[in-house]
């Protein structure tokens, strides 16, 4: 695999921020309501990922260790509220959802931790690829979730009724535990249980283990 | 590499980097504005129209707002007043100008406002040529902020059409839920004056009871939202109230009976 494909591709599956660095969870939990709203969520991560990787990796070689934290996020604050200012001017209705989560994305741990551990080691090129296959892996996990919460919490795909509610004379009685954020926690929680069953090298060593011993001891009390 | 650690380079660092940032939101600040602007409006506008329930699918906002008449009316005589023009008028700055608004006493303040403005513009909806609904902007305090809304009533002004709130800070899923269709519409049909003239209208706590002869006049309370629920009280008992559009209310009314 080519250096850049790696690292396009890579944030995808094999390396996602959310399903194996856990990373951005909070984000996840909260815009994943409905797919649109996702959307635009994934889009404008996407973007200030993109972009404020290869602009601390433009200006790495000059910026002082000790104050690099706040040059990044002084870089990644700006590029958040340029994205919310042309949300609030091309899709007013989705920054009133938004605008909160949208302002969060300076803390995001993905974005601070793509310029942290990449950018600021890599050519800008390289950097802006290695954002944008991060993005696209945020964006992969939280589409699932959204799929997922819109289907079961109001019968719809994207805004499109599949399964009529019974509050519209239908047959479908809404989950509206899906509705709620904390349903997110689940879904994320299969999710990652399922890429770990289809890539099982990122099956992680368990912590610890009840150790023999303790075991054996108390059969021979009994 | 060259040295980036020194105190020079830093401070030369730092201080490029805000210029070029802050050179950067501004311009896309100012450059932005009429649109965001033009956006604002819109949204305004549309509040206005689904508070009243004349939203239609598929038709433009903008030509359907074109049916309202806005009045801007002095609060204290309950009377309009053209002296205004309608461009000219902006709540926020009205209502901090000590020259066109009043100070409120702290008992008479239950929507938690301090000052009230002296003018108010108003939306008035007419079909065949007879008042169908009007639109009476609404504000008062919630948990966290100012909630800003619409309250329609029907041309009996006693009949609630709708109430829509364009600006809040409450918390999502518990004070938010101000928000949710299925709450907003149970305001459609409940009365706001009881037989006396007073302002009876309440959010409660828990849901109505149907049966009972107040039900009318009540609305379920959105759970766990109990100051939320009353922040709506106070501010529809504020505005409804004599301080409020209690002197218009009175003025339309008799007006009415006199026609008649």
């Amino acid at each position: 695999m080519s250096k850049v494909k790696e690292a396009l591709l890579n944030p995808i599956f094999n390396d996602n921020p959310i399903a194996l660095q856990i990373l951005g969870i909070c984000s996840a939990l909260a815009v994943t309501g409905t797919l649109y709203i996702t959307l635009i969520m994934c889009v404008a991560l996407t973007t200030v990922v993109t972009l404020s990787n290869f602009f601390v990796s433009l200006i790495r070689n000059h910026i002082p260790t000790n104050i690099r934290i706040i040059v990044q996020i002084s870089i990644i604050a700006t590029l958040v509220m340029l994205v919310d200012e042309v949300l609030q001017a091309y899709d007013y209705e989705s920054s009133k959802t938004l605008s909160v989560f949208v302002g969060l994305i300076v803390t995001n741990c993905i974005v601070m931790g793509r310029a942290e551990a990449f950018a600021m080691k890599n050519g800008p090129i390289m950097s802006a690829i290695d954002g944008f296959g991060n993005g696209l892996g945020y964006s992969v996990i939280l589409i699932v979730i959204a799929v997922i919460r819109e289907f079961i919490g109001a019968g719809t795909f994207y805004g499109i009724e599949i399964m009529p509610l019974t509050t519209n004379g239908g047959w479908y009685l809404a989950n509206n535990f899906f509705l709620t954020p904390a349903s997110s926690f689940f879904i994320i929680g299969f999710t990652i249980w399922a890429l770990r069953q289809w890539k099982t090298d990122q099956i992680e060593e368990p912590e610890f283990k009840i150790s023999k011993n303790s075991l054996e001891a108390e059969k021979r009390t009994i | 590499m060259a040295n980036n650690n020194t105190i020079s380079k830093t401070l030369i660092v730092a201080i490029s980097l805000c210029l070029v940032c802050s050179a950067l939101i501004s311009f896309s600040a100012v450059e932005l504005r009429d649109l965001q602007e033009a956006n604002k409006t819109l949204d305004k506008q549309s509040k206005i129209l689904s508070a009243a329930g004349l939203i239609e699918d598929g038709k433009d906002i903008s030509s359907l707002f074109n049916s309202i008449e806005i009045k801007i009316v002095n609060l204290k005589t309950g009377l309009f007043d053209a002296s205004i023009n309608i461009e000219d008028f902006d709540e926020s700055s009205f209502s901090r100008n000590p020259n066109t608004s009043i100070e409120l006493t702290s008992d008479a303040d239950i929507a938690l406002l301090k000052r009230r403005e002296n003018f108010q513009a108003i939306y008035l909806h007419y079909e065949n040529e007879s008042l169908n609904a009007i639109i009476l902007p609404v504000r008062g305090y919630g948990l966290w902020g100012t909630m800003k809304g619409y309250l329609a009533l029907e041309s009996d002004l006693q009949t609630i059409i709708g109430l829509e709130f364009f600006d809040d800070k409450e918390t999502p899923g518990l004070g938010g839920e101000i928000n949710n269709p299925r709450w907003k519409s149970i305001w459609k049909g409940k009365e706001v004056y009881s037989d006396t003239g007073d302002v009876v209208i309440s959010v409660i706590k828990g849901s109505v009871d149907k049966s009972s002869k107040k039900a009318k006049y009540q609305v379920d309370g959105l759970s766990g939202a109990t100051i939320t629920s009353n922040g709506v009280t106070n501010l529809l008992s504020f505005w409804l109230g004599e301080m409020g559009y209690g002197p218009l209310i009175e003025e339309m009314k008799s007006k009415e009976s006199i026609d008649v």
